[in-house]
This record gives C-alpha cells, sequence and structure tokens, in this order.
C-alpha cells in the first residue's frame, strides 16, 4: 500500500521527466490480459453459436462458452479482490470529466463482468439445461426450470453482452487515444513489455 | 368313503367356489390417473442432465397385487407429447433423428412376467418398442396404496442406441450418453389391496 502511495506521490514528477508511469501489479495486468482474451473469445463464439444449427457442433460450443463463463466469473471476482486490496497507479493527468468517464466505464465493465455470465448461467439453468463444469462438476441452479422465465433472461444475457462489448470498445479507443494522441504512457501502466524497461 | 359324504363335500365345494371366485375374476383392469402421473426421463449431453416429459400416455393395468404372476401391465405413449425445458428442444426430437413422431408417433410396452420382489415391489419384465425397434427390459416397481389411489413409482435405463434414437452423427456417446434413466409415477385407481 505504502509502494503505491509513493508512487502516486512521484506521478506529476515522473510526468514533467516524461518517465514511464508506475505500472499495475503483475497479477493486475495477468488477470485483465487472461480475462480480455477470455470475454473476447467468449464473446466471439456466442455470436456464432446461436445461429448454427442444432447439431454436435452447436452443443460442444455452447458447453465450452458455458465453462468460459464460469471461468470469467471466477476470475473476475477474484480480480476484484485484488483490485480492491491494492491501490491502482496514479492516473495521467487528464481533464476531470475525462477521468470521471474511464472511472464509470470501469466501474460499469466490473458490473458486466458479474452480470453477463451470471444471466447467462440463470437463463441456461432455467431452459433446463443445468451447467456442468468441464462435464464433469455440477453447478448449483439459483433459478427454477421454467419457459417463462427462460424466454424472459434469454435476451439480456445478449444485450448485457453487446453492453460490455460496447464499453470494452470505448475502454479501447480511450487506452489508443491516449498512448497515440496525448502521447501520456497511460497505456503502459497495462502493458507487461514496458515494466521491465 | 359313503355317497352322503361325498355329496357333502361336493356341495361344500361348489359353496366355496361360489363364495371364492377364482383369482382372475378379481382382477378388473385399474384405472391410471392423469393427475400426479408422470413419465420423465433424463439424457446427459456433455454431462449435463436434460429432463423431458411425456404428457400424454395411457395404460392397461390388470393387476392382483397379491398374484402378481397372473398380472398384465401395458403402456402406450405419445412421441409427440415429449416436452423439456426449452423449446429448441421440443422442436428438434420429433425429428427422424430422434424419436421420428410422423412415422413412429407412439412408442409401447407389454409386461410378459410379473413378479413380487418384496413388500410392495415388483419386477415387471416386458418388451419395450420405441421407433419400431423392440427391447427386453426389466422395471422395478414400487407401489404404494393411500385410500383408493396406488401409486407405482420406479426408475430403470435403457440404451438409447438401441432404439436408434439420436443415430448419424448422434451416435457419439461421449456427446451424449447412451443411457437414457426414465422415471415414472402412476396413479392408479381400482387395484385389488397389496
Amino acid at each position: 500500500m505504502s509502494q503505491s502511495l509513493t508512487a502516486e506521490t512521484l506521478q506529476p514528477l515522473m510526468n514533467v521527466t516524461t518517465t514511464t508511469p508506475a505500472p499495475y501489479t503483475g497479477v493486475a495486468m495477468a488477470l485483465h490480459w487472461l480475462l480480455a482474451v477470455m470475454i473476447v473469445g467468449s464473446f466471439s463464439v456466442g455470436l456464432y453459436m446461436v445461429d448454427l444449427p442444432f447439431s454436435p457442433q452447436r452443443l460442444k460450443l455452447y458447453n465450452w462458452h458455458k465453462w468460459a463463463g464460469v471461468i470469467i466469473l471466477t476470475l473476475s471476482a477474484a480480480r476484484l479482490l485484488w483490485r480492491l486490496t491494492h491501490r491502482p497507479p496514479a492516473n495521467a493527468p487528464m481533464p476531470a470529466w475525462q477521468a470521471r468517464a474511464a472511472h464509470a466505464a470501469h466501474l460499469t465493465l466490473y458490473a458486466l463482468f458479474f452480470a453477463v455470465p451470471l444471466m447467462g448461467w440463470a437463463y441456461s439453468s432455467a431452459a433446463g439445461f443445468p451447467v456442468v463444469l468441464f462435464g464433469m462438476l455440477p453447478l448449483p441452479d439459483f433459478v427454477p426450470v421454467s419457459r417463462e422465465l427462460a424466454d424472459a433472461l434469454k435476451p439480456w444475457h445478449g444485450w448485457l453482452a453487446k453492453g460490455l462489448a460496447a464499453v470494452v470498445l470505448l475502454h479501447v479507443a480511450g487506452a489508443l487515444k491516449h498512448h497515440f494522441i496525448d502521447r501520456d504512457g497511460l497505456l503502459r501502466r497495462m502493458w507487461p513489455a514496458f515494466t521491465r524497461n | 368313503m359313503s355317497s352322503r359324504l361325498l355329496i357333502g363335500l361336493a356341495l361344500a365345494a361348489a359353496l366355496i367356489g361360489a363364495v371364492v371366485p377364482p383369482a382372475w375374476a378379481q382382477t378388473a383392469p385399474a384405472v391410471l390417473q392423469a393427475a400426479g402421473s408422470e413419465i420423465a426421463f433424463t439424457t446427459r449431453q456433455m454431462g449435463v442432465p436434460v429432463e423431458g416429459k411425456f404428457g400424454k400416455f395411457s395404460a392397461q393395468v390388470m393387476l392382483d397385487p397379491k398374484k402378481p404372476e397372473s398380472g398384465s401391465v401395458a403402456f402406450t405413449i405419445d412421441t409427440g407429447s415429449a416436452r423439456f425445458g426449452s423449446a429448441e428442444l421440443d422442436a428438434e426430437v420429433p425429428k427422424a433423428t430422434w424419436l421420428n413422431v410422423p412415422k413412429f408417433p407412439q412408442a409401447g410396452f407389454q409386461s410378459t412376467a410379473i413378479k413380487a420382489a418384496g413388500a410392495g415391489k415388483f419386477e415387471v419384465a416386458g418388451k419395450l418398442t420405441i421407433k419400431g425397434m423392440t427391447q427386453n427390459v426389466v422395471v422395478p416397481v414400487q407401489l404404494a396404496q393411500t385410500g383408493a389411489n396406488s401409486t407405482a413409482t420406479g426408475s430403470f435405463s435403457i440404451k438409447r442406441l438401441a432404439f436408434k434414437v439420436g443415430d448419424g452423427e448422434w451416435t457419439d456417446t461421449s456427446l451424449l450418453a447412451d443411457d437414457v434413466q426414465i422415471r415414472f409415477k402412476l396413479v392408479l385407481t381400482g387395484l385389488a389391496p397389496l
């Protein structure tokens, strides 16, 4: 904790000298990029699989998608815990509204990391397909099997996932703007290759 | 032995015969009550148990629980009445790959031998016909009676591939298990006491 505080107090000085901003912890970076890959992958598989005809391929993709969702949920819980117990490095200097927008985007991302898989899990349970992780570990149903409930939940899983995709695009656009337009080194906080320099 | 005694015995036999009818005469057909009755089945897709239920079925049950050997049980299930939690499966299962409802609208069971297997327990051996294919099965049945109702419950498993349910690319049992668990609860009236 004291280390992060030091990094924060040093931040203005570091910007003046245009040195690299303090990075996130290795754990935070690992979780960020692992989840980035898993979320983009699951989203893409999700978009593809829904239009497939009933087939072994569809069955496999649905199950892999659900397993990925459970892993994303678990890693997101670990990530949230890490984030709450480890102060992130200081932000680059930016207009207050931009800092607020970035903060709001982060909050929304975290909320959706949980909401999207939970909604998918609930839909699966309601539709009579309990989630069995890796085909071996049965997970509990937290909603009853119900056609009406399944129909009501199904679109929400898709809407929330598309909402997540939209905020991710905003997040990526913001990071790229900082890197290529503002050139404030903000991206280096989360870019493992730069931390060793 | 005097002739009077013989006549007396004959009369006594005739009387007993009139008062106590033979076992087959006691066995009136039981009536299946739709309310509370259920035939469900569970398949496993990549380890995921998926349950379906048949909404329409009928039964012909002639059984004296005290003399099960003389009884018979027959079932007819409307294959088109299979319902799942998801509309997708409801639409899929009637197709030719699965139950082929247009060609085989009914599945059936006909008992060949019923025997007692302990208190309220019976073993019903018989022939199960699905998609025009017949297999021998033995179904364990537990019978419980309260008032006028007799409730028969039990479960057994069948091999779906023996009936060509899920052929073609679906014969892969690592995706869809061969075993299908069948569970039933049947409420009957008109059955003789246990």
